[in-house]
């Protein structure tokens, strides 16, 4: 037994520390001295905690960086799991500050930021590890999270049933995954999930193994809301509260994708098969290539009928998981870090068009398309952000959106290069990306084309909010026209990772 | 210094965008962008150049995928730039009277026309597919915004058309860029790389048809009559006059030049068609035959120029499939008449006819008598239609002479199709003519009476009068660019050392 002094393993979960300590201080904060104060005051000072113990906690892997890896892979500590930290930290921030003008829907002020809070940290463990039975933990910390942030609005029924229903499926998926995990610690008696892989490598796959893959793919698919166990999506992004289902459907989606690559290409190394066209030999690419393409086909279809913005966000996000799900299938370098750019940038529109939603739905009453109409005229600040979120889920260029799709598009068919034999796939995503214009270009259609209702007065949009969404919506144009700077920057930790 | 044409039309389009400039001077940033962007090209022409594809901006982009910020010019897309040049002014000056909203008319206006100029001018096929995709959207919201006609309907449709086109010329793009090593995105490296034929044979077609859907290629062209019929007469002018060529340019400086070997005869005979080649000047001659009968008998004067356009582009793709010198400088040419033609039709029909007469019914006109009411709108159709039909001193003639020449040695049935087809041109123009200027049926009192034509119109048509005249009387003047263009290395795979 490797013994690790506790002041050491303290000073390496320094980061994930602050966060937890910026949970109990807001929750503290709220509970004794904050509690008969006004509401709003409530929420700015609640939010300023939590950001603030976001910010220094990103200042610590910033300015302290590190390398561990502690008990044989329980926790490991590399660029590579800081920099998604950092990203995720960030997400949390942007979710955070958004969260301040909101102030409507609760009055448990101190709770609500501190299971944020929370997630958050269960992300931040989520990918810093290769331990199975940490991994399964940190997910269910972040899961317990979400639905309690998806129940927050505990005066809308829509709420509690959206909770209700996350958690049962939730709870389902996460017995599913635990059998599967569990199949694989007897198949290689080990938790590591290197071991793991050297254990079961073997020229045929063994039954016992495809069980546990299926079993694994169903329990991750249900964490990105991929198809066939994306049933909870529609309802859960249109019941939450805003800023909750803008959590769920960003960074805990950043985090589920980073996970399921890992345990994946990590964890079944050796036993990949492969999905190519007329040459697919069994495996867990093939199951992870269909789970996607039923995905891509049926987010896309299914949200070209929806008329709540909501619902359309959902069905558009079980898309996007089908596309993201394309990086796990040609699993090279390139594609992870494809995916780690996709999902970045995909989290981070998210955040700003929930932000949208959630101001539309204050000023006019409701998130129906038809709620929509006329708003250039009515916030046309708030319009061209949507605009700009919109084109960018279409993957129109110069946004970060459009070179998210090529780069991933490019490195997975990269994958097989000189037999092409992912291009059916590739062709299948860009086909079913055309269509999702048709949908996007719907909301845009209510925003600037529709006349906008009879009575019709200017939308106050909070301030901060407006910053907020304008620093993302400009950072998504950034991204997208000189998508350089963040390559950059997610190429270099795993470059070294990985040689 | 030709970058700046793209430069300006942007910075224009996002000047018009802050809240401080008035409603009233958006007319005169547009067209001031215009002349610059005019002025730009006007004063590259006049300096002595070869013709062959000169850089005029080379940096690297996304450094890890290859891919440059590369513009880069030769004879063709300076032909091309500079009828972007001319209708865009002549676009604003028929605009002069928009009122609703004209920020943001003018506004996408200036994006549609930088969009237009980046993809002339992009040497690196990840920016010229960015830039071709920037143009779609703002014709999205032009047409849909400030059109007529089913303008929603039209504008999506339109819109969907082209990202169907784009979706598949992307797929096409991400495989050539793999099949060639994924290093490098540029025109001219990737021409050099030979490419295996079986992937020429699929990747062609693709991409032909892909960038021949925006060309108005049969049978792929109804987005065309619809969209030029809803859009409001700017539009129409551009998307007749320029953005339709984008198609034309793409299907020559890409698709024919990265694959020329998917040109070359199949090892069999489908219906008597041995090659794409065959194939593709096929659907070319049924597009002139097909359009020019449609036009024939349209009731709505803008159907029957909008018909008209799928006809004259028809002789582009025929040019383009002789694979012959004097073919593709025609099918150039071509390009640039008509635009400028179609530009002027849509002027006339568009903006002096429809305008002040809220009717486009040519049985309705019939009783106005026109040619009384508004004289200059009669003599411009006249010569405009004149002009377009093939008569000797416009551009047009000299156009369609060249591409029935190569089309000639090339496929001589052919030949007759496309000369029934100018056949039964001059018998739409004439009908058109007849019945909205020259008719004789009972004349029906105007109430009120029309308004004259206004002075940026009359500049407007000159100008593109002018335009076609000149190249008409002095073909050389374009010629002198366009071979030595087609002379360069960048063709030499489709040359095959003839011509």
């Amino acid at each position: 037994m490797i013994t690790v002094s506790y002041s050491a393993l303290l000073r390496l979960l320094l980061p994930e520390v602050i966060v937890l300590a910026a949970a109990l201080l807001v929750l503290a904060a709220d509970l004794l001295i904050a509690r008969t104060a006004q509401m709003r005051i409530r929420f700015v000072t609640a939010a300023v905690i939590s950001g603030i113990g976001c910010i220094s906690s990103i200042a610590q892997i910033v300015c302290a960086p590190q390398q561990a890896n502690v008990f044989n892979g329980t926790l490991i500590i590399s660029p590579e799991t800081q920099l998604v930290q950092i990203a995720l930290l960030v997400l949390t921030v942007l979710l955070v500050v958004l969260s301040i003008e909101a102030s409507s829907f609760t009055s448990h002020v101190g709770e609500y930021f501190a299971v944020i809070l929370f997630a958050t940290t269960g992300m931040m463990f989520l990918v810093s590890t290769e331990n199975v039975l940490l991994i399964f933990l940190s997910l269910e910390l972040l899961s317990l999270s979400l639905y309690v942030l998806a129940a927050f609005k505990k005066r809308s029924s829509h709420s509690a049933e959206a909770a209700l229903k996350y958690f049962l499926f939730g709870g389902m998926s996460a017995a599913f995954l635990l059998f599967g995990l569990s199949l694989l610690y007897g198949l290689s008696n080990s938790i590591n999930l290197v071991q793991i892989a050297h254990a079961i490598k073997s020229p045929r796959l063994d039954p016992l193994l495809a069980v546990a893959i299926v079993m694994i793919v169903l329990g991750f698919g249900f964490k990105v809301a991929a198809v066939p166990f994306h049933f909870w999506a529609p309802d859960v992004y249109e019941g939450a509260p805003a800023n909750s289902a803008a959590l769920i459907a960003s960074s805990a989606k950043v985090a589920g994708f980073v996970i399921f690559y890992q345990v994946m290409v990590i964890g079944f190394a050796g036993a990949e098969g492969s999905g190519d066209w007329r040459g697919h030999t069994p495996g867990w690419v093939p199951v992870v290539a269909v789970v996607a393409v039923l995905s891509m086909v049926l987010g896309n279809l299914v949200a070209l009928t929806q008329t709540s913005v909501r619902r359309l966000l959902a069905y558009s996000a079980i898309a996007h998981a089908g596309y993201i799900l394309l990086a796990l299938v040609s699993h090279t370098e390139q594609s992870f870090i494809a995916l780690l750019y996709y999902s970045i940038t995909y989290a981070l529109t998210l955040i700003g068009a929930f932000g949208v939603v959630s101001i539309v739905e204050e000023q006019v009453g409701g998130e129906k398309l038809s709620d929509f109409g006329g708003l250039s005229r009515r916030a046309p600040v708030l319009s061209s952000c949507m605009l700009i979120f919109m084109l960018s889920l279409a993957g129109i260029p110069p946004l970060a959106g459009f070179f998210g799709k090529f780069f991933l598009f490019a490195s997975t068919l990269s994958a097989g290069q000189h037999t092409l034999g992912l291009l059916w796939l590739v062709v299948v995503a860009v086909a079913m990306s055309t269509v999702s214009i048709y949908y996007y270009l719907q909301v845009l259609k209510r925003i600037y084309i529709a006349e906008p209702p009879s009575e019709m007065r200017p939308i106050k949009v909070p301030n901060v909010s407006q910053l907020v969404l304008c620093a993302i919506a400009l950072s998504i144009l950034l991204l997208g026209c000189a998508p350089n700077l963040f390559l950059q920057w997610l190429q270099q930790p795993i470059r070294i990772a990985h040689f | 210094m030709l970058a700046w044409t793209i430069y300006i039309s942007f910075l224009g389009g996002l000047a018009l965008m802050l809240p401080r400039v008035p409603a009233r001077g958006a007319r005169v940033i547009a067209l001031l962008a215009a002349i610059a962007g005019f002025t730009v090209t006007i004063l590259v022409w006049l300096r002595p150049a070869n013709g062959a594809m000169a850089t005029i901006v080379h940096r690297s982009w996304i450094p890890s995928l290859g891919i440059e910020y590369h513009l880069a010019a030769d004879g063709i897309s300076l032909v091309l730039v500079l009828l972007t040049g001319i209708v865009a002014i002549a676009g604003v000056l028929f605009s002069w009277n928009i009122e609703h909203r004209s920020k943001e008319f003018f506004s996408l206006y200036l994006a549609l026309i930088g969009g237009v100029y980046g993809v002339f001018l992009s040497a690196d096929l990840f920016l010229l597919f960015v830039f071709y995709e920037i143009a779609i959207i703002p014709k999205y919201f032009l047409i849909a915004i400030w059109g007529s006609t089913q303008r929603e309907y039209a504008a999506m449709k339109l819109a969907l058309y082209s990202l169907v086109g784009s979706a598949m010329v992307l797929i096409v793009l991400i495989a050539a860029y793999v099949v060639a090593g994924a290093k490098t995105m540029d025109l001219l490296a990737l021409s050099k790389f030979q490419f295996p034929l079986h992937f020429q044979m699929w990747a062609f077609p693709l991409m032909f048809v892909g960038f021949g859907i925006l060309a108005g290629l049969w049978p792929f062209h109804t987005w065309a009559p619809t969209g030029h019929v809803a859009a409001p007469t700017a539009a129409s002018m551009l998307l007749a006059g320029v953005v339709m060529k984008l198609g034309a340019y793409g299907c020559l400086r890409v698709a024919m030049v990265l694959f020329p070997h998917g040109l070359d005869p199949w090892s069999f005979t489908v219906l008597g068609l041995a090659s794409w080649r065959d194939v593709f000047s096929l659907l070319a001659v049924i597009g002139i035959v097909y359009g020019a009968l449609i036009a024939l008998v349209q009731r709505d004067f803008k159907f029957v120029i909008g018909y008209s356009s799928v006809s004259h582009m028809g002789f582009v793709l025929l040019g383009l499939m002789t694979l012959s010198r004097i073919g593709l400088t025609g099918a150039v040419l071509q390009m640039f008449s008509h635009g400028v033609l179609a530009a002027l039709l849509f002027a006339v029909v568009g903006r002096m006819v429809y305008d002040r007469t809220h009717t486009r019914d040519l049985g309705a006109l019939s009783r106005m008598h026109l040619n009384k009411a508004i004289p200059f709108a009669a003599v411009t159709f006249v010569i405009a239609a004149i002009a377009s039909i093939g008569m000797p001193g416009f551009s047009g003639f000299v156009a369609e002479l060249q591409i029935l020449i190569g089309a000639w040695s090339a496929f001589p049935i052919y030949v007759v199709g496309a000369g029934i087809g100018i056949a039964i041109s001059v018998g739409y123009a004439w009908r058109a003519m007849q019945e909205a200027f020259f008719s004789d049926a009972v004349p029906e009192s105007i109430t009120p009476p029309l308004s004259p034509i206004s002075m940026p119109e009359r500049l407007g048509a000159g100008m593109l009068i002018i335009a076609s005249l000149t190249v008409g009387l002095y073909p050389q003047l374009l010629l002198s660019l366009v071979i030595p263009a087609l002379n360069s290395p960048l063709f030499d795979g489709l040359r095959k050392g003839h011509w």
